[in-house]
């Protein structure tokens, strides 16, 4: 060995011990407890922030002697980071966005739930009772707390026919004014959008694409570059350039079409016929969580009818609990269905949660695009 | 003198007299107690880190569990260099350094002369102040600021159409992210520059105007060759603090407005491939390295 490969291998050796050393292990498998017992006294949550209000929190310590000691996250990588901190058991529960609780439940973070203990998950809406973002193999390693549809945005001062269709996204005729999210999930809308408008595709999925199936969304999404003004990082982005007149259509949170209702701006959104992606956080307890019995309190709490409205309103989203529709209202007016959350049952049959794209498709078959796949697509489409 | 004139207690005082006695005998020990702490900072935590950067580039992820294969492997810097886009950004970095530099070297060329040679003594503590005050804001507020100015009911097209010409549609675009950058960067060329010019004697002009030099030429032959290592001092800054960053972008560029550090960022963050981040991460440390090569070998080390 000469004296510089030496040098080398000592190197590689420094830098395998830095670099994250079996952060994927397996789906952790379940440990229900018999029932809920008496509370630890300590919770430590992991959360959007917004998503630990004392509006909320401070009644639940209150009645169950769980003190909430909240840290938030600025994104779903630091929470899973936050997850995995301290060898996992630093953190009892955490609002999982679905672009995070795959990883967390393949990576052995998070442990299934007994939503026998939680009764207010029968009332959820059904397609957020076993979603595959949160739910492996019929274990619910999540419980689905708020979500939000992406919309199709529009101002309606500049754009006097209602659009209908994903297509407007795509139509030149808007040219520089169009906006859409700057994520790879994007890739997942123009999917979307061509399981209807080129069947042959066959698309069945928008999550589940082949290495075919990914190329034509991406060549769809470089034929929309040019309409583009800008890709939105931040929902404020979003909202400030329909403020002054650079957008006047693009994809959308229903938080983004009420706050620039709400700033006087004449806008609308819609599901369009195809449908729309959308995205749905769930808590999710630690596979090492120390305070189980505090957790499960606080998941029972957050699905109740008055928080699930609260933690709505607060934030601008749709609770997973149709019962809220009644406590939304009294907080404010018309807030139920602003939000969709009384919307006739095809509604949410429109709606494809997020959920990580992985290299296995869910028939087992390895022909499925990963999200690296997605990314390196994504980054190609903004050039 | 004793130990108990220092209000040290005997033991202490006893040891501490011990070291002194030995780093008087042997003054290379005291050296290396001087030298080792800050070296073993710049070796372990700053060349290492670069060293594991450089190394975790020949890895890979594997595509189905996510985890970090180490088996080593030219396939991140065959990505970089043969898919079209990753070359397109590396470009468009380096192209709005350059543009960015330049602005700036142009800009602040007669700035800082005006405050060397011309101001008075006031004056100048003034503009000085006025040239670093804008570093004491959020460099976030500042970006922040050039987005309202530049939107398309901003108010430069507010100014544009009150005195009847046509608006422009420069924001989030790479124009935007031209003048932003030249605008945050400013002071980083214009304090060099100051410093350069401030030092050269009086006598130097008075002697090209005794040999019959005019404004232009003294300017050219003596004014620019002495600023020269200031200018590229600053250049340094412009060009590494442009070519790293990646938040301008995100905020005032439009489509294909990503930089080198985007592309860093969302491999980390988004894709969790941290092996194509670290090798799409050396292509701006060769470029500086190859900056900083051809700045010394202008002399702009000697001076700074």
């Amino acid at each position: 060995m000469t004296t510089g490969s030496k040098w080398m291998a000592a190197l590689a050796g420094a830098a395998a011990l830095i670099m994250p050393l079996g952060a994927f292990g397996a789906p952790a498998s379940a440990n229900y407890p018999a029932k809920i017992g008496d509370g630890e006294g300590q919770l430590n949550i992991v959360a959007w922030e917004g998503y630990a209000q004392d509006d909320w929190i401070k009644p639940f310590e209150k009645e169950t002697g769980c003190q909430v000691h909240a840290k938030y996250a600025g994104s779903s990588d630091e929470m899973v980071a936050l997850m995995r901190s301290g060898g996992g058991g630093e953190y009892d529960l955490v609002s999982a966005s679905g672009d995070a609780s795959l990883r967390l439940i393949y990576g052995g973070n998070v442990q299934p739930l007994d939503v026998k203990l939680i009764p207010a998950w029968n009332d959820f809406l059904p397609n957020l009772k076993s979603p595959p973002h949160n739910t492996l193999n019929g274990l619910h390693y999540g419980l689905s707390y708020e979500w939000g549809p992406n919309v199709l945005l529009w101002n309606t001062d500049k754009i006097k026919e209602a659009p209908k269709s994903w297509a407007a996204i795509y139509d030149a005729q808007y040219k520089g004014k169009v906006t859409v999210p700057d994520n790879p999930i994007q890739i997942a809308d123009a999917a979307l959008y061509l399981m209807k408008a080129e069947p042959k595709l066959g698309i069945k999925d928008p999550y589940e694409l082949t290495q075919d199936q990914l190329a034509a969304a991406a060549a769809l999404l470089k034929k929309q570059r040019p309409l583009i003004k800008k890709y939105w990082a931040l929902a404020s982005d979003e909202i400030e350039l329909f403020k002054n007149g650079d957008a006047v259509i693009g994809a959308a949170w229903p938080y983004q079409t009420n706050t620039l209702k709400a700033a006087g701006v004449k806008v609308e959104d819609t599901i369009p016929e195809e449908g729309a992606t959308g995205w749905a956080d769930s808590w999710m307890l630690s596979a090492k969580s120390k305070h189980v019995n505090c957790a499960y309190k606080f998941m029972n709490y957050v699905s109740t009818p008055k928080v699930q409205a609260q933690q709505a309103i607060y934030f601008g989203e749709t609770p997973a609990n149709p019962k809220a529709c009644d406590a939304m209202n009294a907080i404010e007016a018309g807030s139920c269905e602003k939000y969709h959350l009384n919307a006739p049952a095809s509604y949410f049959d429109k709606i494809h949660f997020w959920k990580t794209p992985l290299p296995t498709c869910a028939d087992g078959s390895r022909k499925c695009t990963s999200y690296s796949d997605w990314q390196r697509a994504w980054q190609q489409v903004k050039g | 003198m004793t130990a108990a004139e220092f209000g040290l207690d005997g033991r202490q005082g006893g040891a501490l007299r011990r070291l002194s006695a030995l780093f008087w005998r042997r003054p290379s020990l005291a050296l290396v107690g001087l030298v080792v702490p800050p070296l073993a900072w710049l070796v372990l935590i700053y060349i290492a880190a670069l060293g594991v950067l450089f190394i975790a580039a020949f890895w890979s992820v594997d595509p189905f569990t996510g985890e970090i294969d180490r088996t080593w492997t030219l396939a991140n810097f065959e990505a970089v260099v043969s898919i079209s886009t990753y070359r397109t950004i590396v470009f468009r970095t380096i192209l709005i350094a350059a543009a960015v530099t330049l602005t700036d070297a142009i800009l602040a060329f007669p700035v800082a002369y005006f405050m060397a040679r011309i101001a008075g003594r006031r004056l100048r503590l003034v503009l000085i102040t006025l040239v670093v005050l804008p570093l004491w804001s959020s460099y976030l507020a500042r970006i922040y600021a050039w987005r309202l100015i530049l939107a398309h009911d901003g108010a430069l097209n507010w100014a544009l159409r009150a005195i009847g010409l046509p608006s422009l549609s420069i924001g989030y675009s790479n124009w935007a992210m031209w003048i932003v950058f030249s605008y945050v960067w400013l002071p980083f060329m214009i304090m060099p520059v100051y410093a350069a010019l401030e030092r050269i004697p009086p006598s130097y002009f008075e002697a090209s105007q005794d040999l019959g030099a005019r404004g232009w030429r003294t300017l050219v032959k003596v004014v620019l060759p002495l600023a020269m290592p200031g200018l590229i001092a600053g250049s340094i800054f412009t060009f590494s603090l442009t070519l790293g960053d990646y938040i301008t972008p995100v905020l005032v560029g439009g489509p294909g407005s990503d930089f080198i550090g985007n592309v860093v960022y969302s491999n980390v963050g988004v894709a969790n491939n941290i092996p194509f981040a670290a090798a799409y991460a050396t292509v701006p440390l060769v470029m500086m390295a190859l900056y900083l090569w051809g700045a010394r070998r202008l002399g702009a080390f000697e001076v700074m």
